[in-house]
């Protein structure tokens, strides 16, 4: 049953490295908006350019859909 | 801001699509076919490649790594390309990525075919091989971190925090539970032993569920369920919180693939608590994902593309109930080793696994070819087809686990067992029949897909770079001139984070040799390390894939110790490179076989086990009555163990052989007593050694001397 240690330095390596990617994910800001992720992959990139949106328009694009 | 012109990336996509649909077929036939052996054996048509055996794990490796591997990279490199406002990191590397992941395909089916394998169940593949994957996966990392580094978009969408775990997750588990020792091109001994080994495979085995058909897809999920509903998520807080729960989570759930088993109870115990509280961000993604449809219902009704997606996010919560619910001891004392366990891993993959691949090439296909889908009422007439097919497939297993499992436990007023392990198994040949009736309307509805998608794409005209615009980011000034003292106190976290990391991964590669190649002291005296002979028949049993029917783990339940013998001791299999526990019961446990029949019975057995028994779904085995065994790989087979800490004496791998050829011998004067007359370097006669071997160490022990335990 020995190889339990080194299944926890594994797991522990590993989950070290995820706690770390979530203090930098917290740190650079990555958490401080929630609400526009959502609503930003919904939107192509295809050229040409769109202005920036409203709120306003950005409810009319949803609600019509 | 200047904006960016550039282009995506569609042609690998297409190409993983392509791989995805193909694959899938190739993966569910190969089901179908071993789904139809438990009724009528004689469709493996006597060939050893296509025995039960060997071909379940072709089936398994085709539709994990083939079928949702290609849709995982399909998804991903749709998606994070999307997502990063770039194209991906690397065309070159895109191609090697793809072409790489299909040769290891390619390579599996070969390998697999002929008997190469390691008998480690979802790890079956051999050291050549993994070192292949190892190698496609880390192109896959730099590939997929390349293009997070250059994205043009700062935040980092749930979908690609699925993605990135899947990535160094995976990466650890397979290195890990790959650490194996080549004895010849093609073949090599697990590092691990007994025990030890079943703890790593399962650790493994949960979490390539975890992380290679849950994770990824989970990611696929939150960009192609939003973008297909055009809804937002439904709480996008709520992503966050339950992907960080459930990396944490899952990896501790491997244990509940051992309860009742020889591992230790502290071990046991921790993977059933995990298990359970895995509940909880398993169905935060399912809540998540069936919310973001609410006030879309609508669209639900039209478009098979979301009826495909609701039923997938469905059954991956039945199948994330079902799973703790099974990792509960009690129910676990039913369920293991029965038909129950493979309802529900096809709920997952039939369901979540392959519902959400279906969805995903449906809304891929018309975007990709800029044109319509061929035929919405062909798809819709798919997920129908698809979704009955899942039942037709689960609800006879579920029966049959049940009906197995009572009928295993029961006893007459007397005390005795009331059934014969083949009465249970004939009892539930027509639920055989109906899984497999099952699986076969689940493939109707993937040709239709083909079809439908062909003609999708042939009406359209395909996109091979799509142009897209976007501003570059700019870089991170907000820490300018801050107080000092914030400045400090960022960095040292960071840096204690990243010094531990250094420091125990100094410690893994100190630490490792000392742990693998431990000199295991036998907790049982009288437990001897395998006879030449015995060591041959052993790999003839992994080579042929006995485990996939037989477990070798009598359990401490009354029914077992009553069927099979005294109940299995962790110390009996430190010899074990690798273990072969099992984790099915279409066959009896072999764990004490040894001495419960005369090598004659063997004999006869595998040559045509209805002869012994009548009625037997098992397959003939006369290819090992004809092939010779190969003596020119005996002395290496010894080296391998004794490297790996199995205490033969020194030099013995040069009287192996000698030692080999006269226990054949005495074998084949056995079987001279019984009218049988056969040379004795055949096959058969290795592994009528090795099963007359299993079980039998410790009752010896009762008679020399009292039990030593430590």
């Amino acid at each position: 049953m020995s190889v339990i240690i080194l299944l926890l330095i594994a797991s522990i390596t590993v989950a070290s490295l995820f706690l770390g990617f979530y203090i930098w994910s917290v740190k650079s800001g990555q958490y401080d908006d929630e609400q526009s992720p959502p609503f930003r992959i919904l939107f192509e990139d295809s050229p040409p350019v769109k202005p920036n949106h409203t709120s306003a328009e950005i409810n009319k694009k949803i609600n019509a859909s | 801001m200047q904006i960016e012109k550039f282009h995506y990336d569609n042609k690998i996509v297409k190409y993983f699509a392509f791989a995805t649909a193909a694959w899938g077929i190739v993966g569910m036939l190969a089901g179908l076919w071993v789904a139809i052996q438990f009724y009528y054996p004689a469709i493996s048509l006597n060939y050893p490649g296509t025995t039960f055996g060997r071909l379940r794990p072709i089936h398994t490796n085709a539709v994990i790594f083939a079928f949702v591997g290609n849709s995982m990279f399909m998804g991903i490199y749709y998606s994070l390309q999307r997502l990063c406002k770039s194209r991906m990191f690397n065309d070159k590397l895109s191609w090697v990525h793809f072409w790489g992941w299909q040769s290891i395909i390619v390579l599996a089916a070969l390998t697999l075919f002929f008997g190469y394998t390691t008998g480690k169940e979802y790890s079956e593949l051999e050291w050549p091989i993994d070192i292949l994957i190892t190698l496609i996966w880390v192109v896959f990392g730099i590939n997929m971190f390349g293009t997070i580094f250059k994205r043009r978009e700062s935040h980092l969408y749930v979908a690609i925090w699925f993605y990135i775990a899947t990535w160094i997750t995976v990466a650890m588990l397979h290195i890990v539970n790959s650490f194996e020792l080549p004895f010849s091109f093609l073949k090599s001994y697990s590092w691990y032993a007994g025990v030890q080994d079943a703890l790593v495979q399962w650790w493994y085995g949960h979490n390539a569920v975890a992380f290679f058909l849950t994770t990824p897809i989970l990611g696929l999920m939150y960009y192609f369920l939003p973008k297909a509903a055009n809804r937002p998520v439904y709480s996008y807080r709520l992503s966050i919180i339950h992907f960080w729960a459930l990396i944490f989570i899952y990896i501790w759930a491997g244990p509940h693939h051992l309860l009742y088993t020889a591992l230790p109870d502290w071990a046991q115990s921790l993977g059933v608590v995990f298990s359970i509280m895995l509940i909880a961000p398993s169905w935060g993604g399912m809540l998540n994902g069936l919310f973001t449809l609410r006030g879309a219902w609508d669209k639900v009704r039209e478009d098979p593309v979301l009826k495909f997606f609701v039923v997938a996010i469905t059954c991956y919560g039945m199948a994330t109930f079902e799973g703790p619910l099974l990792s509960l001891k009690s129910v676990n004392a039913i369920a293991h080793y029965t038909d129950w366990i493979v309802g529900h891993v096809h709920i997952g993959g039939m369901g979540w696994n392959g519902f959400m691949a279906f969805g995903i090439l449906y809304w891929l296909f018309p975007r990709m070819w800029n044109t319509t889908l061929y035929s919405k009422k062909l798809a819709t007439n798919h997920f129908w087809l698809g979704t009955i097919g899942i039942v037709i497939y689960a609800v006879p297993l579920y029966w049959a686990g049940f009906a197995q499992a009572g009928m295993w436990k029961q006893f007459t007023e007397e005390g005795q067992l009331k059934f014969q392990f083949l009465e249970t198994v004939t009892s539930i040949i027509p639920l055989y029949i109906t899984r497999s009736i099952g699986g076969t309307i689940y493939i109707i509805g993937a040709l239709m897909m083909v079809y439908n998608l062909y003609k999708t794409a042939k009406q359209g005209t395909f996109i091979p770079n799509e142009a897209a615009e976007a501003a570059p980011l700019v870089k991170n000034t907000s820490h300018a001139g801050e107080y000092w003292h914030r400045w400090i106190e960022r960095k040292p976290a960071t840096l204690l984070v990243l010094s531990l990391i250094v420091v125990v991964i100094g410690g893994v590669l100190e630490l490792v040799p000392t742990f693998l190649i431990k000199s295991n002291v036998p907790t049982i005296a009288s437990v001897k390390p395998y006879t030449p002979l015995e060591l041959q028949g052993r790999d003839i049993y992994v080579r042929e894939g006995c485990y996939t029917c037989h477990s070798q783990m009598i359990r401490p339940f009354r029914d077992e110790v009553a069927r099979y013998g005294e109940y299995s001791k962790a110390g009996e299999f430190v010899y074990d490179h690798p273990f072969q526990w099992g984790s099915k019961r279409t066959g009896p446990d072999l764990a004490r076989i040894g001495g419960k029949y005369p090598d004659s019975w063997h004999y006869n057995h595998m040559m045509e086990p209805s002869l012994m028994s009548p009625g037997s779904i098992m397959p003939r085995y006369g290819w090992l009555l004809d092939d010779n065994i190969d003596t020119a790989l005996t002395a290496a087979k010894i080296r391998a163990m004794q490297t790996l800490g199995v205490p033969y004496p020194a030099g013995y791998d040069k009287i192996a052989n000698k030692e080999l050829m006269s226990q054949a011998n005495s074998i084949r004067i056995n079987l001279k007593i019984d009218k049988i007359q056969t040379p004795a370097n055949k096959e058969i006669i290795a592994l009528i050694a090795y099963l007359q071997r299993l079980g039998k160490d410790i009752k010896a022990e009762k008679k020399t001397e009292p039990a030593v335990s430590q």
